[in-house]
């Protein structure tokens, strides 16, 4: 439970970040709130040679309002998200999202830019985001560019990033008063989702139901096709690839994955009722 | 009034909370100067040859002192069992020289001059294993097709009792037979294991280690070192937490003074979560086969239970784990007949030691699952099935066919007291509304009754020893047998000390865990504390009562007779002329005041209870949450009612997740799947609803306090009632039984195979 060697830095601006990465290239590993990366590096599951602490950067860490977008700096806490009134106000599901993560602990420390880079499938807020839809902004030695996050998550802890680009903002499209649900199901209230379905406006994504998280499209095809709540979850574990662990076989999580996209259209299309 | 049965606030608080208290790994000792840092390491392999360990490289990395291997130590003769049913060859070496085991059996050890370079030096020994096929369940290892000990011949550790016969069951209108998994668990003390060692030059070894009782752990460790006992000061410092599985000293332990001894330096050890979760002992383990029969109008007439009992990979106290089950076998119940046995053997995985309750709550797991799936075979409602058959109330030793001699018990009336504080009848047709309106969420309601044995130890030459001491300036000392790890005996002790004598609890200090100053004691284990260390410590007071007599009479120019205490004054004064004496303070100014002092109580006690639990699950994905969880615990007198209930809190907590949550899993080869707290789900607040206690106090003859033990109850009578509530809450769907732990998946799978065998 002792991390290998490594050297530390800590950069205080997103270019001095930037150049580490261009000098230190696959050898280094970005950490903001690190409760990601310091348990796999403890196991030495992960032995970067650098880590590069992002956490001091200033200006990293904001939520608001860009046309009709929501602009949320890669490193706003869990924490801050939970109860950031524009976030509140313009896209509910990512607050609520953001309070289902870990314990309060894990909320203070943990960012939605670690959360977004490190591509665990069983990520509360990459969920969220991917049945949101939206941009990852990222910069690098060239500038930055725009990765939507249908494209983002490529594998397992595998992204669209380069080695030597840094995320540095989550834009989002404001909901309103659309109709959303998150439903996550765990066994202990702070664990990672054995399966999660997030459920926007008529779009539903999955955690841990394949490598990355993933979007039910047969469940939305049939959505738009007019197919009741019932009949559209019912196909929602289609063209995924879940694995196999002690909570949960391959058959319990497709079952899971079907239970909750259900319940999770249930709740929004209550929820975009009452709003309406 | 006496301070005794009020609810004095742990004494020992303060210190824990604010300024820290002094673990193992806390320690700061001028002997333990330049210590090295003990790396160990451990196998990967569940069950191999060891072709070669290859430690040059590791040798060569910064920061070492010494690797040893198997090789380097061939004086180190192997530890033994230590159990007299267990075949000697079933023997571990303090190193793994030809076969490793289990995953975590040591390897070889590195020394350090800090921690972070053990860690990566144990990187860089090379360890070649040829696997062989391993031996994970208790069936498979009965086959005896792969050995764990070839020279032992077989896998079979001990075997208690026999079959019972033939014709055992033959006349019962229902005979209902089940298998049920009693699981593995970890027990997860937040303290890890850790030690540490100094030499003297007067070559005397000092140990300190986390460990639940000193005077135990030293005695093994000179055993196994072959050192005269004399040479060995072994102290536990605050201990975090131990559940069992710090009761006698880990090969570690010894292996850090061996280590100290051969480097001529202090040596120190503290296990990380993993390594503690594959090095130190688990619980439970036990493969039960129950079989109940009766009468349709609900009485049973047999029981039998055989337990097949893991004791992992190298036989420690789990192997008599099962004789305490068989003990306590008949429960609370009237049985007629009751049968017990048990065959322990050996698999590849962590050893099996003690875990709260040890023995006892496999024995109430069994036989309350076998009294409800009795009741649903005969639709009757499972509070009348009991009320048919518990033992009726009695205060006179009441011997059981399974062959415990119980002290006093009133099974009915704790279970009734159970029932009406949970509202049962409301309950069942809350129940009954949503079974008929075929609602998602479905109740759950389950029931446990319990008897324990605590003291078990008592007889067998286990009393335990008290000093007190009164110093002239008016404080007092208690040293104790007994060793504190989250029980609060600075606060229990202090207060049976402070009842007789009228010195305030805050000026009584209670020392624990140090085999020079307290040679003799038993330790904390087995819910012996209160009624043999307490009982003690009263003891003692009623005896430095008496010396302070003669004493004052003395003195005093006064009749011995005619002096009593003085609660206000805190000494002695004339019967009838208060302020006319002398202080026990003032008597220990010439010489000490102080006695010695041991307690044998005549015989263990046996506490008992009754739990309702109400769980709600969603028979769409299966999870199971517990609403309530009310708890009758009759423990006797009460000494601190904060105390015993934080004793039961703690219990419940740990017995909910058995029922709910944890289990230590291992794939086929051996592997373990939960060896870190992120996989092995360690119940949190989260899981658990505020519990219900309902007081009840049925005192007992067998020591002077009427007290008996508290510290497994909790683990005792909440499992089985939660167990029972989670199938409770899915029978009507056709479920008859499902093992613990009642993970979603096992309960949302038990309802599929149960609809479809109903539409077979």
């Amino acid at each position: 439970m002792i991390p290998g060697p490594f050297d530390y830095v800590r950069p205080t601006s997103v270019e001095e970040a930037i150049a580490a990465l261009v000098e230190h290239g696959d050898d280094a590993k970005v950490m903001a709130g690190g409760h990601s990366l310091l348990p796999i590096m403890k196991l030495r599951l992960a032995m970067p040679a650098v880590v590069i602490d992002i956490s001091r950067i200033p200006g990293m860490s904001y939520v608001r309002v860009e046309g009709d977008e929501v602009a949320i700096g890669a490193g706003t806490r869990h924490h801050q998200l939970e109860h950031d009134e524009v976030a509140r106000a313009e896209v509910p599901i990512l607050p609520y999202t953001a309070s289902q993560v870990g314990d309060p602990q894990v909320r203070h420390r943990g960012t939605i830019g670690g959360t977004v880079a490190h591509s665990d499938p069983a990520s509360d807020l990459p969920t969220a985001l991917l049945a949101l839809g939206g941009t990852v902004v990222v910069q690098g030695p060239n500038g930055r560019r725009s990765i939507p996050v249908t494209e983002f998550w490529q594998g397992f802890f595998e992204t669209a990033l380069a080695e030597d680009e840094l995320i540095i903002e989550i834009r989002v499209p404001r909901t309103g008063s659309a109709g959303w649900a998150y439903e996550k199901f765990t066994r202990r209230a702070n664990d990672w989702p054995i399966v999660a379905a997030a459920a926007v406006d008529g779009r539903v994504a999955l955690a841990n139901m394949a490598g990355t998280v993933v979007r039910a499209t047969a469940t939305e095809e049939a959505l738009a096709r007019g197919a009741s709540i019932a009949e559209a979850a019912a196909l929602a574990d289609q063209g995924t690839s879940p694995g196999a662990d002690m909570h949960a076989d391959q058959e319990y999580r497709r079952h899971l994955a079907r239970l909750l996209t259900r319940r999770a259209l249930e709740k929004a299309a209550g929820g975009a009722a009452a709003a309406a | 009034m006496s301070i005794l049965g009020t609810r004095v606030v742990r004494t020992e608080d303060p210190l824990f909370l604010t300024r820290g208290a002094t673990y193992t790994d806390d320690l700061v000792d001028d002997r333990l100067t330049g210590a090295l840092h003990a790396t160990f390491i451990r196998s990967q392999v569940a069950h191999g040859r060891v072709l070669s360990v290859d430690a040059s490289a590791a040798r060569e990395a910064p920061g070492v002192v010494a690797v040893y291997t198997a090789e380097d130590c061939p004086d180190l003769a192997p530890l033994p069992a230590g159990l007299p049913m267990v075949p000697p060859a079933m023997q571990r070496p303090w190193l793994a020289t030809d076969k490793v085991r289990f995953v975590g059996d040591i390897v070889a050890v590195v020394l350090t001059e800090d921690r972070y370079q053990g860690e990566d030096a144990a990187e860089l020994v090379s360890v070649d294993i040829d696997p062989l096929p391993t031996v994970v369940s208790t069936a498979d290892a009965a086959k005896d097709e792969v050995l764990l000990f070839e020279e032992a011949g077989t896998n079979v550790a001990a075997v208690f009792g026999g079959p019972p016969p033939e014709d055992f069951f033959s006349g019962c209108e229902v005979v209902v037979r089940q298998a049920v998994k009693n699981q593995r668990v970890a027990p997860v003390p937040l303290e890890t294991r850790a030690a540490a060692a100094a030499w003297g030059e007067d070559g005397r070894v000092t140990i300190w280690c986390t460990n639940q009782g000193a005077q135990q752990a030293k005695g093994e460790i000179a055993g196994w070192l072959g050192l005269d006992p004399a040479l060995v000061h072994l102290v536990t410092p605050d201990v975090g937490g131990g559940f069992g599985a710090k009761i006698g000293a880990d090969p570690e332990y010894a292996f850090v003074a061996w280590l100290a001894q051969r480097v001529g330096r202090p040596v120190r050890w503290t296990e990380n979560r993993s390594e503690n979760l594959l090095g130190m002992l688990h619980g439970r383990g036990q493969d039960q086969l129950v079989t109940i029969g009766g009468r349709r109008d609900g009485t049973v007439e047999a029981y039998a239970i055989h337990v097949d009992q893991e004791a992992g990979a190298y036989p420690r106290v789990g192997v008599i784990l099962p004789t305490l089950t068989m003990l306590m076998a008949a429960a609370t119940y009237a049985f007629p007949k009751v049968h017990a046995s048990a065959r322990v053997l050996v698999n590849n995985a962590t050893s099996i030691g003690a875990y709260r309750g040890a023995g006892r709550p496999e024995a109430t797991a069994a036989v309350e699952r076998a009294v409800d799936m009795f009741a649903a075979e005969i639709g009757m409602d499972p509070a009348e099935v009991r009320r048919k058959n518990l033992v009726p109330p009695f205060h006179e030793p009441h011997t059981t066919p399974s062959g415990a001699t119980y002290d006093s018990g009133e099974y009915v009336v704790a279970l009734e007291k159970a029932l009406e504080a949970a509202g049962y009848q409301e309950l069942r047709a809350e129940q009954a509304r949503r079974r008929e309106a075929g609602e998602v969420k479905q109740l759950g309601i389950g029931l446990s009754t319990y008897v324990e044995i605590t003291g078990a130890d008592t007889g067998l030459g286990a009393a335990e020893s008290a000093e007190l001491e009164v110093h002239p300036d008016g404080t007092a000392t208690v040293l104790t047998g007994t060793s504190p790890h989250g029980q609060g005996h600075a606060t229990a002790w202090a207060m049976l000390a402070s009842d007789q004598l009228g010195i305030p609890v805050e000026k009584i200090t209670v020392l624990h865990g140090d085999t020079d100053r307290i040679p003799r004691g038993g330790g904390t284990m087995g819910s012996r504390s209160l009624q043999q260390g307490g009982a003690a410590v009263h003891q003692a007071a009623t005896e430095l009562i008496e010396l302070a007599r003669q004493r004052a009479a003395e003195q005093l120019e006064a009749d011995p007779s005619d002096l009593e205490v003085d609660l206000t004054a805190a000494g002695l004064s004339v019967r009838g002329t208060p302020g006319s004496g002398i202080t026990f303070a003032q008597l220990a100014e010439k010489e000490p005041l102080v006695v010695q002092t041991r307690f044998e109580a005549a015989a263990p006690t046996f506490p008992f209870g009754a739990h309702v639990a109400v769980v709600e699950v969603d028979t769409e994905s299966g999870k199971a949450e517990l609403q309530r969880l009310v708890a009758v615990d009759d423990a006797g007198i009460i000494v601190n009612p904060l105390l015993a209930e934080g004793q039961r809190h703690g219990g419940f907590a740990q017995g909910v997740a058995q029922a709910l949550l944890e289990e230590v899993l291992y794939d086929a080869d051996g592997n373990p799947q939960t060896s870190t707290l992120a996989d092995y789900p360690f119940v949190s607040p989260t899981e658990l609803p505020s519990f219900e206690l309902v007081d009840m106090a049925t005192p007992t003859p067998i020591n002077p306090l009427g007290a008996k033990g508290i510290g497994e109850a909790g683990t005792i009578g909440s499992t089985p009632a939660v167990h029972n509530a989670v199938i409770d809450a899915v029978a009507h769907l056709g479920v008859r039984h499902i093992d613990m732990p009642t993970t979603p998946m096992k309960v949302w799978r038990a309802i599929q195979q149960a609809q479809q065998e109903g539409t077979n």
